[in-house]
């Protein structure tokens, strides 16, 4: 079925499709609508959840934590200052390797304040443990969240889906809403790799010491860096597990095939515009305008952020002589986060191109196509012109 | 991912003694309870039990005499300190290591 609706809506519909069982989420724009649409669901009996109202964002997981514990498919939301208040129970749901999904609707972070989107609230959270993924529209949304609960309880490990916030989460458009029974042939449910049983009590989590310890049995049970160590090597296992998801879900859906990065127009070019989210498909414009210039550019949407899909990075990328980072976010006092891990994965080629960091849009500041075009074609017409530091797109000082 | 993948990539504890090792390796300063003072070992009673009921890791038992098991005890003093009667002394285990040699 076919509709024309909101970003949010459209992750609305992915988690009633997934038929998560608990839901618990505090309201913060651009997110609210999101779980209003889910506690609509729940009111009117269409998504048999539990849908738990809390007085604050680190309650909302700590309650997807319990319950994701005690065996139940569980969601959340939020966007910029939420989740940093969650942050403490971000990590830990990671390193309690809990499969919860939650959707990151992107905002700035104050100070000062604002409600508009960039980045900064979700790539602060890149090193948490959770694997992130960017939609670059409603589409993607609700496919990505299906498939993200699919993935999460492959690999326990949690997953955000990250999306514009306003530019997708308040914007309609059209996209299909998948049919139920192919999602549940999709997504069967949820069978928890572990939950908490009273005839089996266990502590959870508990304290480690800086060694290895032995458990009750004498065995030797598992210390801190050990299970860091396992969650790191399996967040690295699972960049192979989210492309076999994709290639099932082409498979039902139809839709898919670029599970790591998205490009246009890149096979021939010799200059790449690279970015996360919805900027991706603007960059498209941007490239379409360059190219009746003559200019060979093209555009990679950066899909898969973390686990970092270092190797389609490269394929996608060590071949061109120019790659602009295009970023609504930034590593203070640093370069964007992205651009940084960019390079790194093509430190280890043969080829070295030039790498521009533009940071754009911070605090919802407007990204007109136009300053995008002036600043590519200003890069591809002279790759080497300007210094390494990053360049501000729309600043005025 | 199977039960025994994920129990052994977090951290998870069952009930039981022992778990987190030997942590009587712990102990700095050992426990000794002096039968002569102790209420229960003195009277023959069940009675008094204090130290029984306020150890933190259940290494002391509710028996006549009562005994601390010196395997898991961390030696953290609550014992002493809650004993009505001062019956129980700490000692190093410095002291006991060197009258051991």
């Amino acid at each position: 079925m076919h509709i024309i609706e909101s970003g949010n809506v459209a992750a609305a519909y992915g988690v009633k499709l997934a038929r998560a069982q608990v839901i618990a989420a505090y309201p913060i724009t651009p997110q609210t609508p999101l779980t209003e649409k889910l506690s609509e669901f729940v009111e009117a009996g269409e998504l048999q959840a539990e849908y738990i109202p809390v007085e604050s964002e680190h309650s909302a997981l700590a309650v997807c934590i319990a319950a994701s514990s005690a065996g139940a498919r569980s969601f959340t939301a939020t966007s910029a200052n939420g989740l940093l208040y969650m942050s403490e129970q971000v990590h830990w749901a990671a390193g309690a390797r809990l499969p919860i999904v939650m959707c990151v609707v992107n905002r700035g972070v104050g100070a000062p304040w604002t409600i508009w989107n960039d980045h900064q609230d979700s790539i602060s959270q890149r090193d948490a443990g959770w694997i992130q993924v960017y939609a670059c529209d409603h589409q993607q949304i609700v496919d990505t969240v299906i498939q993200a609960f699919y993935l999460a309880e492959a690999v326990s490990i949690p997953v955000m889906v990250c999306y514009d916030g306003y530019l997708l989460s308040h914007t309609y458009m059209p996209f299909e809403v998948p049919e139920a029974v192919q999602v549940d042939r999709f997504l069967p449910p949820f069978k928890p790799a572990y939950a908490l049983d009273p005839k089996q009590p266990a502590n959870l989590n508990t304290v480690t010491l800086p060694d290895v310890r032995p458990d009750i049995r004498g065995d030797l049970a598992p210390g801190y860096m050990e299970i860091r160590h396992y969650l790191h090597a399996d967040l690295r296992q699972a960049i192979g597990k989210v492309a076999e998801i994709d290639a099932r879900f082409k498979d039902a859906f139809g839709r898919g095939g670029f599970p790591y990065v998205e490009p246009y127009r890149s096979d021939d070019a010799d200059f790449i515009a690279v970015a996360l989210g919805s900027l991706a498909y603007q960059l498209r414009d941007v490239v379409d305008m360059l190219r009746e210039e003559g200019v060979k550019a093209g555009v990679c949407g950066i899909r898969l952020y973390r686990p970092f899909p270092d190797e389609a990075v490269v394929d996608a990328l060590a071949h061109v002589k120019g790659i602009a980072v295009f970023e609504k976010a930034l590593s203070y006092g640093n370069e964007g986060a992205l651009c940084g891990d960019i390079k790194a994965a093509l430190y280890h080629g043969d080829s070295r191109p030039v790498v521009r960091n533009y940071i754009v849009g911070l605090g919802g500041r407007d990204i007109r196509t136009v300053d995008l075009l002036a600043s590519l074609r200003s890069f591809c017409t002279a790759p080497d012109h300007e210094t390494d530091t990053t360049q501000w797109i729309g600043l005025k000082l | 991912m199977d039960h025994a993948i994920v129990t052994s990539r977090t951290s998870h504890s069952e009930p039981g003694p022992g778990d987190a090792g030997k942590t009587g390796s712990w102990r700095v300063r050992r426990p000794i309870i002096d039968l002569a003072i102790c209420i229960p070992a003195k009277t023959n009673s069940m009675a008094c039990f204090n130290c029984w009921l306020y150890c933190p890791d259940g290494v002391i038992t509710r028996t006549l005499p009562p005994t601390i098991d010196y395997t898991y005890c961390k030696g953290c003093e609550i014992c002493a300190e809650e004993c009505p009667v001062g019956a129980i002394r700490m000692v190093e285990e410095t002291e006991l290591l060197i009258k051991d040699q």
